[in-house]
């Protein structure tokens, strides 16, 4: 569960975010759409805990993970390595993952050698075989082509249903937003407000 | 899967692609040398290498040049670690905080520009004429410069990455060890190989003025005998030394550490 209280969040005094309320119950997947810039990244980082320099109070319950928008794989690790070094999840968990994302016989590779819808795939692994309560995403099909992006589509919609996790997607492609969101947000504005755009029915 | 053994071959293969070209190269350089010492025509003065080369066999094989030898080594080993250790270390705070860079990179800047003749004298003058202020002398010259080119490693180095790590609540050791020395690991190199160069010359002025024995003191020696040829002897006694050190130790380390990039 994600409950955030914004008042105002700024860099050197210039604030990036206004007020905003945001809740996202488990099972929920929040789609935040928005321009490039717009504040979707930096919303993100406050949710994940890794920026704290905000006005406001945030709660978040249960273990979170975190898709970043480039794939953020240690090359120096085999791809192995970078499900089990930050995860501490067992060998054993983090094959079964890679081989559920399609990686099967590619887990002693180096992130150098494998493709950048491979290393994408490394990164939902990561995020996934912790089996987060809180799953933020990042863009996290950018820079791939259309048949890739619908291939991952359909593997992230299934992982994320047996999660069951809060989930808050970033991404300002609409097509990605629709296939896995149940509810949908808009940030905008100088600095950024949410409008709170819709809900997927029969959600 | 590739197996350790065939990794290591495969990676010697690697270390010494240029062998024949780099033996050929340095014996070139002794052609030239022997080249402008015939020009110039004064054994005394400019000595060839059919004259330094038996010098340095003769102290070799007397048992004379070792234990100079040895204590320079010694010298230069500690000097080494010590400013590697405390160079690291500073780099990684003035680089991880742009606060403690504000404050104290002006310090690094004045530490630079300090001459090492300077240090020397006043480790000396303040310590004593003995081993720690040598030692001293040479770690002092030499962190500063470790210690910017490690600041600069840590300001290059991939946020994304530690966010990633914070994120997945890694401990400190583990985010030191798979995180941040791996992206370190190229300039804790560059700045160990450009070190050692550094560090033996500094280690044979200290000798040189304040020291009883080492390479930097048989020089002392040889210059007041304005005896050339012994000069260029022991110089060459110490530069195979450091060759050996930078082939059979530092290249190795390097491949190793930069393993991944060439896969």
């Amino acid at each position: 569960m994600i409950r955030l209280e914004l008042t105002e969040k700024s860099f050197s005094g210039i604030p990036v975010l206004g007020p905003m309320k945001l809740d996202v119950a488990r099972g929920e997947v929040l789609g935040l759409s928005g321009a490039s810039g717009a504040g979707k990244t930096t919303l993100l980082r406050l949710l994940a805990g890794l920026d704290h320099r905000f006005e406001g109070s945030l709660k978040v319950e249960g273990r979170r993970a975190m898709v970043f928008q480039n794939p953020t794989l240690m090359p120096w690790r085999r791809v192995i390595d970078n499900v089990t070094l930050p995860t501490s999840a067992t060998e054993t968990q983090a094959r079964a993952m890679l081989d559920r994302v399609g990686l099967a016989g590619l887990e002693d590779h180096w992130p150098g050698q494998i493709s950048v819808g491979q290393a994408r795939r490394v990164g939902l692994a990561r995020a996934f075989v912790m089996r987060p309560d809180v799953l933020l995403m990042d863009e996290p099909f950018a820079s791939l082509d259309d048949a890739r992006v619908e291939g991952l589509l359909e593997l992230t919609a299934g992982l994320i249903a047996e999660t069951h996790a809060a989930v808050v997607i970033a991404s300002h492609a609409a097509g990605e937003l629709d296939a896995l969101a149940t509810r949908f947000a808009r940030v905008e504005g100088r600095p950024a407000r949410l409008v709170q755009e819709r809900v997927r029915a029969g959600s | 899967m590739e197996t350790g053994r065939s990794f290591a071959l495969r990676n010697r293969a690697r270390l010494w692609p240029n062998l024949p070209v780099v033996v050929a190269s340095l014996m070139a350089l002794v052609l030239l040398w022997a080249c402008l010492a015939w020009w110039l025509a004064d054994p005394q003065l400019a000595p060839g290498p059919q004259i330094v080369f038996p010098t340095l066999w003769t102290a070799l094989v007397s048992g004379d040049l070792w234990p100079d030898l040895s204590a320079t080594l010694t010298r230069v080993t500690a000097a080494f670690g010590l400013a590697m250790g405390f160079g690291v270390a500073i780099g990684i705070a003035l680089g991880g905080s742009r606060r403690a860079d504000r404050w104290f990179g002006p310090w690094l800047t004045v530490a630079l520009n300090i001459p090492a003749l300077v240090t020397i004298v006043l480790c000396y003058l303040w310590i004593g004429l003995n081993e720690w202020a040598a030692i001293a002398a040479v770690s002092l010259n030499k962190i500063p410069m470790v210690a910017v080119m490690l600041r600069e490693g840590m300001v290059a180095r991939d946020t994304d990455l530690s966010d990633m790590a914070r994120l997945h609540c890694m401990g400190w050791f583990a985010r030191l060890r798979h995180i941040l020395i791996p992206q370190l690991a190229p300039h804790i190199m560059a700045s160990a190989r450009a070190g050692l160069a550094l560090i033996w010359k500094i280690v044979l002025v200290v000798e040189f003025l304040g020291r009883s024995n080492g390479i930097g003191f048989r020089i002392h020696l040889d210059f007041q005998m304005f005896d050339i040829a012994g000069v260029l002897a022991n110089a060459l006694a110490f530069v195979a030394v450091m060759l050996a050190v930078e082939w059979g130790l530092l290249a190795p380390l390097a491949q190793r550490a930069s393993r991944w990039r060439q896969r």
